[in-house]
């Protein structure tokens, strides 16, 4: 079996399950966000009360926080309000940070996970080799009282890479290198494992960039299977450690893939995903020297603390062009920490950057609003029109490295002339 | 829910994303009346209210792609449209239908058949929908699938299991 395929038939508690198949499976975790409330409501509505077990519950309140106005502010009361009544443990307030880094980062996560929650890049836990994917209010309340779901079983695609990457490319070049050849629907529905000589050799940060990414090309799931790395990043994080359990994620050596795709990612060049859609991507070349007002350096795809170090890497010394904002959200309250005892935060302070409380920020439309006519580049996962105000805006996609160049020059820029 | 769906289709290309069905700013409500207001309003001018006059959406591949947000099918309910059938569904958006009794089919074959103002006839129960004088077969939904659109959504189907 593939690793969907294992996970999906531990969690339905069949033998063996293949691909078309639908299952009825308990998620290990049923994450919410800012959407808690929602829930929450459909509870109220068809009168039920009792949860099927809320140790499984994790709830952030993520996109928009603190809250920005008294509608925002009741909803967020409420999410509060369901989580002490029901005695939630796993609740983490406005100050925590983006719920995927936070959850991961808390050792929530660990291989062989089923997860749902109320967000598309819920694929980000893949990252860890759990199986993660969105699911509506609805469907999370269901989960909530019923402890289960139906998932159909998906074909799985095999992503082989090998080689390094060149100076200035990383994890999110490469992802959009896949969505742009591939399309927004190129593996609509269906399970992507990460393999190749090149795994090993990248970060669980580079890791939860392509989980994350790989939404945009439709996918139910993504993994990257546990090694090493998995398990170092793990250490110290779980409560029991007896929960680490690798081979819950490890594709058996007779797993049947709908095909492979291989990728030698030392030919990669830095990549910008071009308005409105994720799957216009162009190599930088095409782009150089488009005009900027904003740069957006957050979101669950690339404002960890990694991605915060490879932008101070650039802009150290250095001054942004008076011509642009540049807006860094870090993704979580641990990152921004670390960010501040490294002296990175003062680095991209003192560069010109404008620093936010972390959380989702300007992706989910929380600040760093987009007037008539202006362009902003970001580090998120989505460019879609409107998504970060005007739909007279628009918005390019790009690594943090991209984006540190891009912001000194005023206009995109190849950070390769940055990172040697 | 009706088996039954009739009425005139306005079309879509492929990869409408739910952030051009309903906007990030308006998730704050839930209820099908204000999602309507402000569905498809990053179209421009003249969105939402032209897609009133229409029963059906008919699009390309990929519909509903990008957020898990439920309300993208709740807006399009708020419009007053009754179906959906796409050349393809993004999975959250699929989901999302089902849960919130928005009937929606799959098929290709119709998409690259209809032109805005067409007026086709869906038979959910029959699997097929007819256009001009050709049907248009598409495969039925999973029997337990079904039942929760039947039912008119998920909160209404869990409301039956918890009166049992």
């Amino acid at each position: 079996m593939t690793i969907a395929e294992k996970i999906l038939s531990t969690k339905s508690g069949k033998a063996s399950v293949t691909p078309g198949e639908i299952v009825e499976a308990y998620p290990d975790l049923v994450m919410s966000h800012t959407a808690t409330w929602r829930s929450a409501s459909v509870m109220q509505r068809i009168g039920a009360t009792k949860l099927y077990d809320v140790d499984r519950l994790a709830i952030v309140l993520d996109h928009i926080s603190p809250a920005k106005t008294e509608k925002y502010a009741a909803d967020q009361q409420t999410s509060r309000n369901f989580a002490r009544n029901h005695g939630v443990t796993k609740f983490y307030d406005v100050d925590s940070g983006i719920a995927h880094l936070v959850l991961m980062e808390a050792g929530h996560v660990v291989p062989g996970d089923l997860i749902v929650g109320t967000d598309s890049h819920c694929t980000i836990y893949g990252s860890l080799g759990a199986l993660g994917t969105g699911i509506g209010y609805t469907e999370v309340a269901s989960v909530w009282i019923t402890g289960k779901l139906w998932l159909k079983v998906p074909e799985s695609i095999r992503i082989i890479l090998n080689g390094a990457f060149p100076a200035g490319v990383y994890s999110k070049d490469l992802m959009l290198h896949l969505i742009g050849k591939l399309g927004a629907d190129g593996c609509g529905y269906k399970s992507v494992e990460f393999y190749g000589g090149s795994v090993s050799g990248l970060s669980v940060s580079e890791r939860m960039t392509m989980t994350n990414l790989a939404m945009e090309m439709g996918v139910k799931c993504a993994f990257v299977p546990p090694d090493e790395k998995t398990a170092e990043y793990l250490r110290g994080r779980l409560q029991d450690p007896a929960r680490y359990r690798a081979e819950l994620a490890m594709a058996d050596p007779d797993a049947v893939y709908e095909r492979d795709i291989d990728v030698d990612i030392s030919r990669l060049e830095p990549m910008v995903a071009c308005p409105h859609e994720v799957e216009n991507t162009k190599p930088i070349g095409e782009v150089i020297g488009t005009h900027i007002d904003q740069v957006f350096l957050g979101s669950c795809a690339n404002a960890k603390y990694e991605d915060l170090v490879v932008a101070a890497g650039i802009l150290k010394g250095r001054k942004i062009n008076p011509g642009v904002r540049m807006i860094i959200t870090p993704g979580s309250k641990q990152i921004m920490l670390e960010a501040m005892n490294s002296g990175v935060l003062q680095t991209l302070i003192e560069s010109g950057g404008l620093v936010t409380n972390p959380g989702c920020g300007a992706c989910a439309g929380d600040g760093g609003t987009l007037a008539d006519g202006e362009v902003c580049l970001s580090t998120a996962n989505r460019n879609f029109i409107g998504r970060m105000g005007s739909n007279k805006s628009e918005i390019y996609l790009s690594s943090p490295a991209t984006l540190a160049a891009s912001a000194i020059k005023g206009v995109i820029a190849d950070p390769r002339e940055f990172v040697k | 829910m009706e088996s039954v769906i009739e009425g005139r289709v306005y079309k879509f290309g492929d990869n409408i994303n739910s952030d051009i069905i309903i906007p990030g700013r308006y998730l704050i409500y839930i209820d099908r009346e204000r999602l309507g207001q402000h569905a498809f309003e990053m179209l421009g001018e003249g969105f939402p209210d032209k897609l009133r006059s229409f029963d059906i959406l008919v699009a390309g591949r990929n519909f509903g792609c990008g957020s898990a947000r439920e309300q993208a099918a709740t807006a399009i309910q708020g419009l007053g449209i009754k179906a959906v059938v796409a050349s393809s569904f993004a999975r959250t958006f699929y989901r999302n239908a089902i849960n919130d009794g928005l009937p929606i089919v799959e098929s290709p074959e119709l998409y690259a058949a209809v032109e805005e103002g067409d007026r086709i006839r869906i038979d959910l129960e029959a699997g097929k929908i007819q256009f001009a004088d050709k049907e248009y077969s598409f495969p039925k939904m999973p029997e337990s699938v079904r039942k929760i659109l039947e039912l008119g959504g998920l909160a209404e189907y869990l409301k039956a299991q918890l009166v049992k």
